[in-house]
């Protein structure tokens, strides 16, 4: 017969138990589930992105209705346990409900800790808990102030959410820097910088002394220092205490938080307890990740497993958007200890591990966070770094000591192993095609079609033949940028990161060039690596860009240029037409005509004829198309909504906005977008570098085609609903594809090194990572998103100009 | 017998960059070199009569725009395995200014 559990408490740990307990044993428990809040199990965590807009309070649900339908669980929301007989092994609801149990588990969670200034329970003030809290704060507007008390965490997750739906927010700190508990000073410098540039206001070192209110309601907060900060509405996000208040009154064993074991069992053998509400020898818990831990052994000690909670070590990150930081173990100085510091000023990045002994045992990360996992994993592993310090600092991605030896996985793979994905080929074949002779890529791909399509397993195949054919078959080498140096330009970028190469010659001194001044294959490249990478430090090299770029025309073959103003998302006006009409009338360009990017090529203008052209074409509104450019090209568009009896979304507005957003940005290869209305897809969204195809319930982004010199679909990255979302993946899709590729590699080709569900990775499944890649990409077009062509009009037309005229002269 | 004429300032063409002069029959690039020499040379190259001058700069080569030819500033003749050549005209640099010579400039209106 099923027996009687109780669970206290709907959250996130009781949640994560239910889940282990009614997999491991779906009929063994009868199960009433009672929670304070009048629903059931959300994440909690998530409360931040719904209250700064970026999810909604559905999307955070963990359990439904179904869920607990289908677990046969009895669910009392909005009902609270009042009571406990354990001699009886009853408790008893608010409205008088007596339950028998055979086991109880606690999962109560924690109370907010209200400072009791005077004027605490004035309406108005709260904390920052639960559903209730976020809704409260999101009823607020611009019309509105807000004091947020705390500069932890959740105080500065809860300013940043306000601040995003245009609050006036204030936070007071009562510490010297922000999240003094997680970071050091230099990287609350940082952060502070960064909300301040939200428009957050930030006092440290405040104190609270009084809350002032007017009829009972909030009015100000004062400071010890006399000021007063009025605010309609004061959040107090200065801590938590277990919610213990009901095992104690049972006579269970409390200190600060509810007695447990090992097996989270509490001095009471028929009471559980998980989460937030434990003390487990000595530590209380404010996180989910070792919450997760105890539910599972709570779980398991119900199913009459053996198991043990084991306290670990935590790393914190901030879900604010823009504001990536991590920081893991413990980071103050001390005797024996040692540093090591990064920091990008530019990039607003700031590294440093506390090494002891050879071991990591902290690390504060700001800016960029992609490789946290990894220190982590060092922390946690007490792994000994004496072999990788030097390169310690910059990642994984550096460490030459311990590389994964990909032949060794090569070896371990079995026959049925497929290698190349596009024509099913297994490892098996391969050595098979080897064994019947062939003894090249070439023969190889002949013979067995493998790698002939996308190319992407190319490697893999070249490591096939390796270990089949042993010393008689050598992987080439990766071919060098050019003449100047035997580097490749993935070794070349890596040294530009690495060692912080900012200028063209700090890249050829690092890197051995043999030439005095690289040529016309490498100093293109490098320009781009440099202002990719650096992009406040490194000032753009005209000198060093195709003419095309450096003039900002194309050049034609008779040494004339053309020219082709933007025409965002393709819209044009009768004034643009007319403009472009007296221009071509002026300056006497012999062809005007579409192209094929949704736009007009005058063709045929005389080189020094261009400032002046620019100049007409900027007064009457019209920009650089950038035709020329290694960056953005067009955003083709459909006429969408506005026209079409099939269109789901605006394809014109969005195009034209993402235009907007990335016109001017240097990019390894051309970026083509299109933007079309609905699945028809006029736009011919999917053969785009990256494309948009709107559907009724968002836009579906995908990524990697082409229609040059070869033709290729687009592979669907992700879809999302709404457009700001899309403008948002497709700014990190470009910011990944700057910082990555190597020079002249259009998306797909990069896409095919790289492999697509690394892209994918990065963008659609870590929103953290996604979010850096924005700031990173907005942080460059800062200085890029404007018309080169009004800035050479005013400031460089001379330039343009014979350097003399001896025409008449030499005629004489 | 070499006449020197007064072009213009050597800070008037970018460092790995040129300029072209104007003559009746036709344009000379003279280019800057990152060791501020000067070169000029008929702009145009022996290929396709590309504009030299729109090059890319390195050491003491020109890449053409139009196809990628090389072409030594020294010599004016085609790096590599092109073949071919484009008339150079003497110039040099004093105190900043560019000088150019004017009787090959003379002469080869006259050609
Ligand atoms: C003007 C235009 C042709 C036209 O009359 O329609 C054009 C003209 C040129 N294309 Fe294009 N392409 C034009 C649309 C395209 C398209 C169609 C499109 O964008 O929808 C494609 C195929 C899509 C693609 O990019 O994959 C296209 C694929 C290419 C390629 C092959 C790229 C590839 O990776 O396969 C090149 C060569 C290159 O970039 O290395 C190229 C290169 C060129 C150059 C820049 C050649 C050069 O280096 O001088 C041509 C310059 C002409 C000039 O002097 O203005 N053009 N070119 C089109 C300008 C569109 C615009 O408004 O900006
Ligand atoms: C805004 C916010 C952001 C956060 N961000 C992060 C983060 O980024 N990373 C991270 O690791 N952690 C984060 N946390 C902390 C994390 O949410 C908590 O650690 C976790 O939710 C605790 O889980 P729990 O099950 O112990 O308690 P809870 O999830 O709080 O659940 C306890 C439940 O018990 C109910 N209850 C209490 N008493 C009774 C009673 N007598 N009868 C019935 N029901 C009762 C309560 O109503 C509550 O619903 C965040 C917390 C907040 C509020
Ligand atoms: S296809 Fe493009 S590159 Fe080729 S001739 Fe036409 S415009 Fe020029
Ligand atoms: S014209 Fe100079 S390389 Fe062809």
């Amino acid at each position: 017969m099923a027996r009687k559990l109780v669970v206290i408490g709907a959250g996130m740990a009781t949640g994560r138990a239910l889940e282990h307990l009614t997999e491991g044993q779906p009929d063994g428990w009868d199960i009433t589930l009672f929670n304070a809040e009048p629903r059931g199990n959300y994440n909690r965590i998530m409360l931040s992105p719904v209250l700064s807009g970026e999810k909604t309070y559905a999307e955070i649900v963990t359990h439904d209705d179904a869920w607990y339908d289908q677990q046969g669980i009895t669910c009392r929301f909005g009902e609270r346990v009042a009571r406990i007989d354990r001699a009886a092994k009853t408790v008893t609801a608010e409205n008088g409900d007596v339950l028998a149990y055979d086991k109880l588990l606690f999962g109560t969670g924690s109370n907010p800790f209200i400072i009791p200034l005077p004027g605490h329970d004035l309406e108005g003030v709260i904390a920052y808990r639960d559903l209730e809290d976020t809704q409260r704060m999101m009823s607020l507007g611009p019309d509105n102030r807000v004091v947020v008390i705390g500069g932890g965490l959740l105080g500065l997750e809860a300013a940043a959410g306000m601040a995003a739906r245009g609050v006036d927010v204030t936070v007071v700190h009562i510490m010297g820097h922000l999240m003094e508990r997680q970071l050091d000073e230099a990287a609350g410098y940082l952060l502070r910088k960064a909300l301040v540039e939200k428009g957050i206001t930030v006092r440290c070192s405040a104190n609270s002394k009084e809350i002032l209110g007017q009829e009972g309601h909030v009015r100000a907060l004062l400071l010890d220092d006399g000021t007063e900060l009025p605010c309609d509405l004061l959040v107090m996000a200065v801590g938590i205490r277990p919610n213990t208040a009901l095992a104690n009154a049972a006579g269970i064993a409390t200190g600060r938080g509810i007695h447990v074991d090992d097996q989270m069992i509490t001095s009471d053998p028929d009471v559980l307890a998980v989460g937030e509400c434990v003390e487990h020898d000595g530590a209380l818990f404010g996180l989910v990740a070792p919450l997760y831990d105890q539910a599972k052994v709570a779980a398991q000690t119900l199913l009459g497993q053996d198991a043990a909670f084991v306290q670990r070590e935590l790393s914190t990150k901030l879900k604010v958007t823009g504001c990536d930081l991590f920081s893991a173990g413990d980071f103050a100085e001390g005797e024996g200890r040692e540093d090591i510091v990064f920091r990008d000023p530019a990039r607003g990045v700031y590294r440093r591990l506390v090494i002891e002994n050879n071991i990591v045992i902290g690390a504060v990360m700001y800016g960029d966070t992609a490789d946290s996992n990894w220190f982590f994993g060092l922390i946690r592993d007490k792994t000994d770094i004496a072999e990788m310090r030097e390169t310690l600092i910059f990642g994984p991605a550096y460490q030459g000591g311990t590389p994964p030896d990909p032949l060794a996985a090569v070896v371990a793979l079995p026959r049925d192993a497929e290698i190349c994905g596009c024509n099913g080929i297994c490892k098996g074949q391969i050595e098979d095609a080897i064994a019947a002779g062939a003894s090249d890529l070439g023969t190889v791909r002949a013979t067995t079609k493998a790698s002939g399509s996308c190319g992407t397993c190319t490697g893999l195949v070249e490591q096939v033949l390796a270990v089949t054919l042993g010393d008689a078959f050598v992987i080439p080498a990766a071919q060098s940028v050019c003449g100047c140096t035997e580097l490749a330009h993935e070794d070349v970028r890596r040294m530009i990161k690495s060692q912080r190469l900012t200028s063209m010659p700090a890249v050829w001194q690092e890197c051995g060039w043999k030439t005095s001044c690289g040529c016309h294959i490498c100093r293109p490249a490098l320009n781009f690596y440099l202002l990719a990478d650096w992009p406040l430090e490194y000032r753009d090299d005209p000198q060093s860009r195709f003419i095309n770029e450096r003039k900002h025309a194309n050049i034609q073959k008779d040494g004339t240029f053309s020219v082709v103003p933007r025409m965002w998302g393709g819209i044009t006006t009768p004034d643009e037409l007319r403009a472009i009409a007296d221009a071509a009338d002026k300056y006497a360009v012999p062809t005007v005509k579409v192209t094929g990017g949704q736009r007009i090529d005058l063709l045929g203008v005389r080189g020094e004829d261009l400032p002046d052209i620019w100049a007409d074409l900027n007064a009457a509104g019209m920009v650089s198309g950038h035709a020329y450019a290694k960056g953005l090209r067009t955003v083709k568009t459909c006429v969408g909504t506005d026209h079409c009896r099939f269109g789901t979304q605006d394809s014109t507005g969005l195009g034209i906005k993402l235009e907007k957003e990335l016109w001017g940005a240097w990019t390894p290869h051309k970026l083509k977008l299109a933007v079309s209305g609905c699945p028809r897809n006029c736009a011919e969204a999917t053969c785009k570098d990256i494309g948009v195809v709107c559907v009724d319930s968002g836009y579906q982004i995908s990524i990697g085609g082409a229609a040059g010199m070869d033709v290729r679909e687009t592979e669907l990255l992700v879809q999302v609903p709404t457009e700001e979302d899309a403008i948002n993946v497709i700014k990190a899709v470009t910011q990944l594809y700057r910082e990555n590729a190597k020079y002249l590699d259009r998306i797909y080709k990069w896409m095919g090194k790289v492999g697509f569900d690394w892209i994918r990775e990065r963008i659609s499944d870590d929103p953290d990572e996604r979010a850096a890649l924005v700031a990173r990409f907005e942080l460059s077009q800062s200085l890029y998103r404007k018309d080169p062509w009004a800035e050479h009009a005013s400031q460089k037309a001379e330039s343009y100009k014979p350097l003399a005229n001896l025409s008449l002269e030499a005629a004489e | 017998m070499s006449t020197w004429i007064d072009i213009a300032s050597l800070e008037d063409i970018p460092q790995r960059g040129a300029r072209v002069v104007k003559t009746s029959r036709g344009c000379v690039a003279v280019f800057r070199t990152a060791e501020d020499e000067v070169f000029a040379l008929n702009n145009a190259c022996p290929h396709k009569a590309g504009p030299l001058a729109e090059g890319i700069v390195h050491g003491k080569s020109v890449t053409c725009p139009l196809h990628n030819w090389v072409i030594s500033l020294e010599t004016g003749t085609a790096e590599g395995e092109d073949e071919g050549s484009v008339a150079t005209y003497p110039a040099r640099v004093e105190d900043g200014r560019i000088l150019l010579d004017q009787s090959f400039l003379r002469a080869r209106a006259a050609a």
